[in-house]
Formats: structure tokens, sequence, C-alpha cells
């Protein structure tokens, strides 16, 4: 009896070490609460959007397109947390600023156009070269200056938003390209919103970096402990100033999706609060967020748990700007649980209640 | 060669003494006189004025008192970026008491006072006794905060107490300052009761912070938390009460806040807590703690509050040009400090 016990809580603790777990369970409590509740919220239907492509309507499919700008956030911010210890705050301010580049460029100073101004590949690029600066910006104060992430961060947080609208003289340009809607719209003849594939294409190619590079034994060996990679000969400021550059092209990317759902911009409101949104996929993924070992698909996973979640809270007519004190509770609820000193005690209560049932 | 020695040793002993809070002190107090004055001459007329003095500080009182919290927290090492949500959180939630409740503006004072205690032990408690990285813990809690200002109620709205309006309404004369105006009419200068609040406050952390075993605390548990437990400062009960205190200080700002508006809104004090970030970085309160000053914190404000009056009076008056300045100074002021630290590291 206790052999067959002791099997199976094997197994558990052995499930429970893994750090994919946690998404895993929040993504089953959540799908097994909107069973309960409405499963009506699994539907997925086949309709035609305005233009007359076939698209996939549904709460699922919301999931899937918007979750998939905080799955490429939650990339880079995993590497910035693991690195650094810390978060960037300011990845909302640096996506409206891409956002700010690529509409600058593509209207090329006018209100509104009909055709692209700069080649569109052009737009982007100089987006993903303008994030990376302001990426660097953030990794230089952290790494050379050694101010804490996300007091560095703040300062961008502050001023980004102003950047952005001061890129555009505050106007607000329309892109009245097709095309465009592309990228965070549907492709035509393709059922299943696109950022779902810029999102796909990320992944590969940060799981070939991965494979491929050191990066994520440097990346840990920094995070865990820096003065002994110092000593292993890495050089920690360049991997914790290479990791917020990394996040600044995911911000780039998030850049493009966003403005090309809109076709234009709005300053204060675009992106807002995405990097609580993104610092929750990263802890809800198992990460420690004062840096260290990390597994990116955990916070992956954790970026559409995420996304769930606020679909869930969207569903139930929450207002979305009363949503943050939602999720709010639930980082407490997961910081409390995985700081140190409540494990311990969770630990040391397993054991005594394992003892008891022996006895 | 000994007296040689002897006299480096002092040199940079001094160089250490004053580069402590003095030097970053000094800096604060000469930026911000430097700035007014330059104001007075290039900008003229308005600065001239005792008055535009004294509506610097009705306007900026709540921040005076939310940033005099946060230096309290950064000097422990800590930090807690709740401080604008609740503020926000407080005037709404006394906006709505006044106003459909029919509270009378006194018992209002206790619950914006609760609701910075509810706050300040929840997460005094998460930062100091379950020992998690406040910035995280403070995020939640702005998020939180934000979000339950818009469940209290969403859409923003004046209050129309007749009791609360003459609160509001009150102010205190300051005898010998005021001026002539267009009319040739001699107008009083005044403040409002929220700027004696605050300055009651800094002087009260002032005495705190410099005579007191607990505010020595402070200073202790900042600079070095293991030598802070040697000496037998119990560390967990200083960092819970300094978060406490900030939170507390935070519902008072909170009140402050509201008395000076008369209106709740959800958008009320956003970026607050950025601002008293910048205030106590820029009084030379340090991010790594055991480094700070209050009285460098109310500089802090004003400096920040006069940039922010030049760069609208000279013209730059898109709403954006103060997020830039603000960032700019806080930049400034961080690289600053960070460059002090690395030297007197070396020294």
């Amino acid at each position: 009896m206790a052999n067959k016990n002791k099997s199976i809580g094997a197994f558990f603790s052995g499930l429970v070490k893994q750090q994919i777990f946690i998404p895993l369970v929040a993504l089953l409590l959540l799908a097994l609460f909107n069973l309960i509740m409405d499963p009506s919220f699994f539907k997925i239907t086949l309709g035609y959007n305005s233009v007359g492509d076939p698209v996939l309507n549904g709460y699922l499919i919301t999931i899937l397109d918007y979750g998939s700008e905080l799955a490429i956030l939650a990339i880079g911010m995993t590497l910035v947390t693991a690195a650094s210890g810390g978060q960037d705050i300011s990845v909302g301010a640096t996506i409206a600023i891409a956002g700010s580049v690529i509409l600058r460029l593509l209207c090329g100073g006018q209100t509104t156009t009909d055709t692209y101004q700069t080649p569109l590949i052009v737009a982007f690029l100089v987006a993903v070269i303008v994030s990376m600066i302001f990426g660097a910006f953030n990794g230089a104060l952290v790494a050379y200056f050694r101010i804490q992430p996300m007091i560095a961060t703040l300062i961008l947080f502050t001023a980004g938003r102003s950047i952005a609208a001061w890129i555009n003289n505050n106007q607000l340009p329309i892109v009245n390209v097709e095309s465009f809607g592309y990228f965070g719209g549907y492709i035509p003849g393709v059922p299943i919103p696109t950022p779902f594939f810029i999102a796909l294409i990320c992944v590969v190619i940060i799981a070939l970096v991965l494979k491929f590079t050191n990066l994520r034994l440097y990346t840990q060996a920094v995070g865990i402990n820096e003065s002994s990679s110092r000593l292993n000969g890495l050089n920690p400021e360049f991997i914790k100033f290479i990791s917020f550059v990394i996040l600044g092209v995911c911000v780039a990317v998030v850049g493009l999706i966003k403005v090309s759902r809109l076709s234009t911009i709005n300053y204060s409101v675009v992106a807002k609060d995405i990097e609580m949104d993104a610092i929750l996929a990263v802890a809800l993924g198992g990460n420690a967020l004062s840096g260290g070992k990390f597994n990116i698909w955990a916070s992956i996973l954790g970026a559409y748990v995420i996304q769930f979640l606020t679909t869930t809270l969207y569903k139930f007519k929450v207002q979305s700007d009363a949503l943050p004190a939602y999720k709010a509770v639930v980082v407490i609820i997961l910081v409390v649980l995985s700081a140190p000193i409540v494990r311990e005690k969770l630990a040391s209560l397993g054991k005594k209640m394992k003892t008891k049932e022996v006895a | 060669m000994a007296s040689e020695k002897n006299t480096a040793a002092k040199k940079s002993s001094w160089f250490k003494n004053v580069s402590d809070t003095n030097l970053l002190l000094t800096i604060t107090i000469v930026v911000f006189f430097a700035m007014y004055l330059t104001a007075m001459i290039f900008l003229g007329s308005g600065f001239l004025k005792p008055q535009t003095f004294f509506n610097i500080l009705n306007a900026q009182a709540a921040l005076i008192i939310t940033a005099c919290g946060m230096s309290l927290v950064m000097i422990t090492g800590g930090i807690d970026i709740s401080v604008g949500g609740v503020v926000a959180l407080v005037s709404m939630s006394c906006a709505v008491y006044l106003d459909f409740g029919g509270g009378d503006p006194y018992t209002a004072i206790l619950l914006a006072l609760a609701i910075g205690l509810a706050f300040g032990l929840v997460q005094g408690f998460l930062v100091a006794y379950l020992d998690i990285q406040p910035f995280i813990v403070s995020l939640a809690g702005m998020f939180f905060a934000r979000g339950m200002t818009t469940i209290v109620h969403t859409n923003p709205f004046n209050v129309e107490n007749e009791a609360f309006t003459k609160l509001k309404m009150t102010r205190v004369i300051v005898p010998g300052m005021g001026s002539v105006n267009k009319i040739g009419k001699y107008v009083d200068a005044y403040v409002e009761i929220g700027v004696v609040v605050a300055l009651l406050i800094v002087l009260l952390l002032f005495c705190i912070l410099r005579w007191t075993k607990l505010g020595r605390a402070f200073y202790a548990v900042g600079g070095n938390q293991q030598s802070a437990l040697m000496l037998g400062i119990n560390v967990k009960r200083t960092k819970f009460l300094a978060h406490l205190i900030c939170s507390l200080l935070a519902g008072i700002g909170g009140y402050v806040y509201f008395l000076h508006v008369g209106s709740g809104s959800a958008s009320h004090a956003s970026g607050m807590e950025m601002n008293a970030i910048a205030s106590s970085i820029i009084g030379g309160t340090m991010l790594t703690g055991g480094v700070g000053n209050i009285i460098g914190t109310f500089f802090g404000v004003l400096s920040l509050s006069t940039i922010q009056n030049i760069v609208s009076s000279a013209g730059l008056d898109q709403a954006w040009w103060t997020g830039i300045t603000v960032a700019a100074m806080l930049c400034i002021f961080l690289i600053v400090q960070s460059v002090i630290m690395a030297r007197k590291k070396r020294a």
C-alpha cells in the first residue's frame, strides 16, 4: 500500500518538477472552467470576412491570433529575464515607436496613402533597427551602468509613447493598402490568422538559435551567477546587452502586427499593458523572475494561456480597463507560490504528511 | 611617505563622505535654484510672482507626499510602483463615497487611510516576509489598483458635495508674499491645505529618518542587509514598515490629490509612480538603497515640476514633451548615480 502510494507520488512529483507543468495545469483549469460555464466557448465556425475570403471564427481563434503577439514578446522577455534577473517594462512603449516608424516610412510623411511610399520590407527593417537601438539603450543602462532593469526601462516606459507621437508629428497616418492588412489579419485563402504563422517563424528561428549556438548556456550561466560566469571566461555585460537587443527585434515584429491590424496607430492605447502580460507569460512559464534557468517553450505556452485568460474575462463582459485587476491577482498567486520560502514550507508540509502516513 | 598616504586617505574619505547623501543633495538643490533663476530671467513675468511657486506646491502636494514614501522604500532598497494606482483608487473611492454614499469629507479621510493601509499590509508582507521582488509585487499592486478604480466607477465625474467643496476651497494665506494684480488690487498669496499636510509630512519623516532608531534602521537595512542583521536589527520588520508607510502615505497623498482636483477618474495620477521615483532619484536617493534624504526628495519634486512649467511656458505645450523631459532628467541622474557608485567602488 505504502509502496503503491510512493510510486504515484514519485510520478506526480516528477511531473510537477517539469517546468511546463505549471502553464499546462493553468490551461487545463481555464479550459475546464469554460467547458462548465459555457461549452460554446470552444466552437469554431468557418465564415467569410468583408473581402470574401474564408476565415475561421471563434474564441479559440482569437486566442491563437492575439496570443501569438504575446508569444513573440515572451521569447525576448524570457531571455532578458534569464540574463539580467529583471524585466523590460518598456516593451509596450517600444512597440508604439516601432509601429510609428513603419507608418511614417510607408506613408512617406503624409497623413494617408494608397500605395507604399517605401517598400514594406525596408520599412520593417528600419523599424527592426530602431527597436534594436532602443533595446541597446536599455541594455547598455542595465549591463554597463548597472542600473536595475526595471528602473532602466522605466525611462523608455515614460518617454516611449511620447517619442512615438513625435516621430509622426502627433498625426495618425493611415495606410490604405490591402496587402498591409495581411500581417495582422488573414492572407487571402488562408483561414488561420497570420500572426500565428509569424509567431511560428519566430519560434523556429529561436529554436534554431538555441540549438546551434551557446546562447542558452551562456544566458543561464550569467543569470545564475554573474561573477562565476566571468571567471569562466564569459562576458556577462555583453550577454545581458544582447538579450535586450533580441527583445528589440521581437518588439519590432509585434509592432508590425499591431499597426497592420488597424492600418494606423493610437499612441496612447496601442499595446497598452502588454508588458504586464509578457512578464506574466514568463512567470506562468515557471521561469524564475530573478534570472537563471529558463524554458522558452513554457513561456510561449504561458503567453497563450494568458491570452486564454484575457479572452475568458472578455467573454464574461469584464471591461478592458478592469482586466488588470484580475490579472494582478493571478500574478500575486503565481509569485507567492513560486517564492522560495513558500515552496520550502509546502515541501516540509508535504514531508510531514508523508511521515504521518507511514507512522 | 606616511603623511602623504595619510592625506591621500583623508582626501578619499572626504570624497567618500561627501559623495554619499550630501553631494547628491547639493547637486539637486543647485539644479533647482539654477533652473528657477533661469526661468525668472528668461521667462520673466510668471516666475517672478511668488504665487507661481505656491501654485507649483499646490499642484504637487500629493506628489511630494507620495515621493516621500517612495524615498523611504528606496532607502531600504525596495521600490513601490503602485502609488499612482493607489492615489487613483483613493480619489475614485472617496468621490463615490461622497457623491453616492452621502458621506462627509472627514470620514473619507479614514477611507483613504484604510485603502493605503490595506495595500501596505499586503505588499509589505509579500516583500518582507515572503522575500518576493518588490517590483513584481508593486507592479501587480499597480494593476490591481488601476483595475479596481474602474470597477468602483467607470466614468470620470466631479464631486458636488457641499462640505467637501468648502474644504477644497479652504486656503491658507501666506503673509507678505502677495502681489498686485492687473487691475491694481493686492492679492494675497495662498496655499491649499494639502501643502500644509505635505510640509508636515516632509518634516516628520525628516526627523524620523535622522533622529530615531527606526530611521537609522531604514538606512542600515538598505546599506547592507547582512550587517544590519548582525547589528540586531529586525530586517524583515523594517522592510515591512517601509512598505507600509509608503502605501499609507500614498493613501494620504491620494486624499490630498482628490482635495486638489475634486473629481474621480480612472486616469487620475497616471504616471505618478514614475514622477515619484524620478523625484526621489533626482533628490539623491539611490536605487541601490542606503542613501537618501527627504529634503532632497522635496527639492526633487520641485525641480521636476519647475522643468515641466518651463517646458510648457516655453511654448512646447504638447503633452508629449513632458514625458520626454522627465525621462531625460531621470536618465541623466541615473547615469550620474551609477558613475558615482562605480567611482566609490574603485576608491
